[in-house]
């Protein structure tokens, strides 16, 4: 972690492996490598892993039957779905198997249904289905009228993209990684065995740099000569409809995709709620992340004929994510042997699901650029992250725990049940958060219907005390 | 944490004749009634998720409070220690800090309290869980998504329970009685509202404001306005106001405050089964606050969201002619009685929904209404099978922002076994 040097002058970092970028592909690159013999380094601009591009997106586990058969991505997204599953389990990153219908609401998307089950097919994912409209609402009740049938994919699941990035950076940790926190790499100078990367928040000297830096991919491999690229922000906004409308959406509503990407589709989330999205609309500028009036109406169109009574329920949350759309439509992974430098760029709209697999293939480009990968033996056991989802028991409904632990018994955000022992736990824990949003994604705290309304002064609170004011609270 | 050594002695209770959910002034006037009617071998147990009961009054420290339940006016937390002493000295059981998470059964509700978690058992349910704000996301305000956008419960818990300062310069979106208050409290924290935004045709509670002196507090108000957007990246600097002509301008702030737009604390009236009123959002109730759910009865602003402290608490005696009624019988249906309640717009809710003509009236004989446009002197009528069963022509406006009242004699001459009966402004 980020330890200023005595004299407050920020010290040199020296590591063999730099990366750059702590969104959940550079966190999963920095475990991979960690586990090998290696230091390493996550050098990420802001002040905590996740809180970019991965903080916000629909949070599906692709098992990448729609992808373009052949493609890089489309390789990493099918073994990626299964080597994240498998660390979900270990760590405990909520996951829910609920399957995903992709609905025909026209003649033209019910003839395509054929076409891409065989698409599935060659992707290597064989289980797709046809159905019937009747089985359709069978399985989705609250569906508008006029669907005309539907492919299941029924191991498209849901999970907690939050968990996921700091699960991973926790394991990197565990594994000797360290993080940087808000070192924004500003300039990337050879030096006779590397890089010396210059940051807001001092100097790193790296062998190797992998460039995993989402939006800003295009940017950084500026600073190591290339010109191969530009990265095109594409927005998505969402709505999120509170956990109440839950039973609206018992599996993923996919529509059928179009040249404009996969469309508008209702989810459920693992924790509790219902969602709406993502809109796409190509910007330019990559820090736009509000929402629009456009893109609430446009939203409101496509939502009211899937599923006319969601608008019937409250709105939670609102969002907008950026993609990292680049030309070509696949994963730019490229090793760079004269500047020991591997890019990581174009990881779009995949990049969640994908990431460990992606980790994988960098390892494997590192390897074959001469850099010894192979895994230590001594690897410490996967963290165990705590439980955010719904699917699994929370502590506010774990008898026992509280039994052992009454600052489980004490809810201080009602809408989403957090507890005040969690809220500790997240402060206690390898990556604390630093701000609101880290605590936010850590416990889901203020995330909840309410807004704030009655847990946002205590929130503040619990943010400055770092837990001591609502464990004060829980012992009065 | 140690576990006192009383822990058996003190241990929370299982088993209650009632369990109320929620200790605001609605849930802790109709469990001090209900101690009182019951007599002292009954169990009443209040549970209530804050550190402190007392409901929402707790944090909104100005005056206001108690004028039609206890005939004298108090500041927000002296109303609520009032009537958290009065409940406690009838012999209820307050409980904070013991949050009820769903239920166990038809009158069993699990709790989640440091003591532990546990099933409590009861004969008759109140609930009491008031309502809250939408806030920003529920009310479809696009733009970034910068710290300094407050609804006025975390406003008021910030000011007055955790003395932060808010900033400098806000901007109130709403013009209901709340929003005033949210001005009050922006003035004791030294910020200055610099708009109020409203998308009626003028301030709903203005004339309240002026009649109580309060014109002093020179709050520009920009009616038929809305906003339409919220700029600022980690911090607000700005709110885009749109006028009624679609001309639109930003108004530098640095805190945005979100105000009424009130919806009840329904979800355990969801998961609970209870049928919901399309209008209020609350359960659906009759004038003796039954819901559909036998033995389960509901008070306060969760039945209307959202009326004033008094108002809510009265409903707290009104409900206790019908629990006792209840425990006293074996089983039984609870069912609602009476004629159904209907509104046309521009009237969006009506409170009881439920009205037996011949039965007993509802709390105050009034009924409780909710307008979305502002009429002078309104006359209500009342619509029974496509005639006119009622009207009253009313001295005090339908105003948005406020609870409308109605006397409930416009329903003395509907029928008993009629259809369903509707309120509309003639
Ligand atoms: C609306 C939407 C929906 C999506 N849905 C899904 C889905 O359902 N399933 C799925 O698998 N994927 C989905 N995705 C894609 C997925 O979110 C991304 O592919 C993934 O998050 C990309 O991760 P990343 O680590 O590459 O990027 P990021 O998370 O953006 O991480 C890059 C990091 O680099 C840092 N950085 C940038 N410049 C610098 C610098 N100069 N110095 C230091 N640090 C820097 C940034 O601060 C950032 O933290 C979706 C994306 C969007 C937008
Ligand atoms: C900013 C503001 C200013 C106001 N100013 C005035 C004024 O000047 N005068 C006036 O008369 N009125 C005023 N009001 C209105 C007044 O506060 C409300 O009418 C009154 O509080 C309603 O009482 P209630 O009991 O129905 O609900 P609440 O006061 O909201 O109480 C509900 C209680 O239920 C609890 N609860 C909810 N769900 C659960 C659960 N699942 N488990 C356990 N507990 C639960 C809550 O924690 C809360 O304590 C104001 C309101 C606000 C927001």
């Amino acid at each position: 972690m980020t330890t200023p040097s005595p004299a407050g002058t920020p010290r040199r970092v020296d590591v063999d492996v730099a990366v750059i970028g702590g969104g959940v592909v550079g966190s999963a690159i920095a475990r991979r490598l960690a586990g090998a013999d290696l230091r390493v380094a996550i050098v990420e601009a802001r002040s905590d892993v996740g809180d970019g591009t991965s903080k916000a997106n629909t949070a599906i586990l692709h098992t990448g039957f729609d992808a373009s058969p052949g493609t890089v991505e489309s390789r990493l997204v099918a073994e990626g779905y299964h080597l994240l599953g498998d660390f979900a389990e270990e760590t405990g990153i909520p996951v829910e198997r609920t399957g995903a219908l992709l609905v025909a609401w026209s003649e033209e998307e019910l003839v395509a249904l054929p076409g891409l089950r065989e698409k599935a097919r060659r992707n290597g994912y064989d289980a797709c289905a046809i159905v019937s409209a009747a089985e359709v609402y069978d399985a989705v009740p609250s569906l508008g009228p006029g669907a005309l049938g539907g492919l299941t994919v029924p191991d498209e699941s849901i999970i907690c993209t939050w968990s996921t990035t700091i699960a991973l950076a926790t394991d990197a940790v565990a594994r000797g990684a360290e993080v940087l926190l808000e070192h924004r790499v500003t300039a990337a100078e050879p030096t006779p065995d590397g890089t010396l990367l210059r940051t807001t928040g001092g100097d790193v000297h790296a062998r190797w740099v992998v460039n995993a830096a989402g939006l800003h991919a295009d940017t950084i491999d500026g600073l190591f000569g290339h010109d191969r690229f530009t990265v095109t922000p594409r927005r998505g906004e969402l709505f999120v409809f509170d956990k109440l409308a839950r039973p609206l959406a018992p599996l993923i509503v996919l529509p059928v995709p179009s040249s404009r990407g996969k469309g508008v589709l209702v989810s459920p989330t693992v924790y509790g709620n219902v969602m709406l999205g993502p809109t796409a609309e190509d910007l330019d500028d990559k820090t736009a992340t509000g929402t629009s009036a456009a893109g609430f109406a446009f939203l409101r169109e496509k939502g009211e004929r899937i599923m006319p009574t969601l608008f019937d329920e409250e709105v939670t949350t609102t969002y907008a994510g950026l993609r990292a759309a680049v030309p070509g439509g696949d994963y730019l992974l490229e090793r760079d042997d004269e500047r020991r430098y591997v890019l990581v760029g174009g990881i779009r709209s995949t990049g969640l699901t994908a990431c460990i697999a992606i980790a994988e293939h960098v390892a494997g480009l590192l390897a074959a650029g001469g850099v010894d990968v192979g895994l230590r033996d001594d690897l410490p056991a996967p963290p165990r992250i705590p439980n955010i989802g719904e699917a699994g028991l929370r502590p506010y409904a774990d008898a026992e725990r509280i039994a052992t632990d009454p600052a489980y018994g004490h809810v201080v955000c009602f809408c989403e049940r957090v507890t005040a022992g969690e809220v500790r736990d997240a402060f206690d824990s390898t990556l604390p958060p630093r701000d609101m949003d880290g605590l936010r994604r850590r416990t889901r705290l203020m995330n909840g219907r309410c807004q704030g309304f009655f847990c946002g002064a205590d929130a503040q609170a619990a943010l400055e005390t770092r837990g001591a004011s609502l464990l004060a609270g829980a012992d009065r | 944490m140690t576990v006192p050594a009383t822990a058996h002695a003190t241990a929370p209770p299982t088993r209650a004749d009632v369990v109320v959910v929620g200790g605001g002034p609605s849930g802790l006037t109709a469990a001090a009634a209900l101690a009182e009617a019951l007599g002292p071998a009954a169990t009443v147990l209040v549970l209530d998720r804050e550190r402190e009961a007392g409901g929402i009054p707790r944090h909104s420290d100005h005056t206001g409070y108690g004028i039609r339940d206890l005939h004298r006016v108090l500041r927000g937390p002296a109303y609520a220690r009032v009537l958290v002493d009065r409940a406690r000295e009838a012999g209820v059981i307050v409980e904070t800090r013991a949050m009820v998470t769903g239920w166990a059964g038809d009158r069993a509700l699990e709790v989640t309290a440091p003591t532990g978690r546990r099933v409590v058992e009861a004969g008759a349910v109140v609930l009491a869980t008031g309502a809250r704000e939408r806030a920003r996301p529920a009310r479809h305000i696009p733009g970034d998504r910068p710290d300094g956008v407050l609804t006025t419960g975390q406003l008021q818990n910030l000011v007055h329970l955790h003395h932060r300062p808010v900033g400098e310069r806000a901007v109130v979106i709403g013009g209901e009685l709340v929003s005033w208050s949210a001005v009050l409290t922006l003035r004791e924290a030294g910020c200055r509202t610099v708009a109020m935004v409203t998308e009626h045709e003028r301030s709903e509670s203005y004339a309240a404001f002026r009649l109580l002196g309060r014109l002093a507090l020179r709050v520009p108000v920009l009616a038929r306005s809305r906003v339409v957007a919220i700029e600022g990246r980690g911090r607000v600097t700005g709110v885009v106001v749109e006028d009624g002509a679609g001309a639109r301008r930003t108004v530098p702030c640095d805190v945005v405050v979100t105000t009424g737009d009130w919806i009840p604390d329904h979800e355990l009236a969801r998961s609970g089964g209870l049928e919901l009123d399309r209008g209020t959002r609350g359960p659906l109730v009759d004038a003796g606050l039954r819901t559909t759910a036998p033995g389960v009865f509901a008070v306060g602003n969760l039945l209307h969201p959202v009326d004033t402290a008094d108002v809510a608490a009265i409903d707290g005696r009104q409900v206790v002619p019908a629990v006792v009624e209840w425990l006293g019988q074996d089983a039984g249906p609870g069912s609602l009685s009476g004629v159904r309640l209907r509104v046309e717009s521009p009237l969006r809710w009506v409170a009881p929904q439920v009205v037996d003509p011949a039965g007993p009236a509802p709390a105050r004989g009034r009924l409780l209404l909710w307008t979305d446009t502002w009429v002078e002197r309104p006359r209500v009528e009342a619509v029974q099978d496509g005639r006119v069963v009622g009207t009253r022509r009313l001295p005090w406006p339908a105003a948005p922002g406020r609870v409308f009242r109605v006397p409930s004699a416009i329903l003395d001459a509907a029928r008993p076994d009629g259809g369903d009966v509707t309120l509309r402004l003639a």
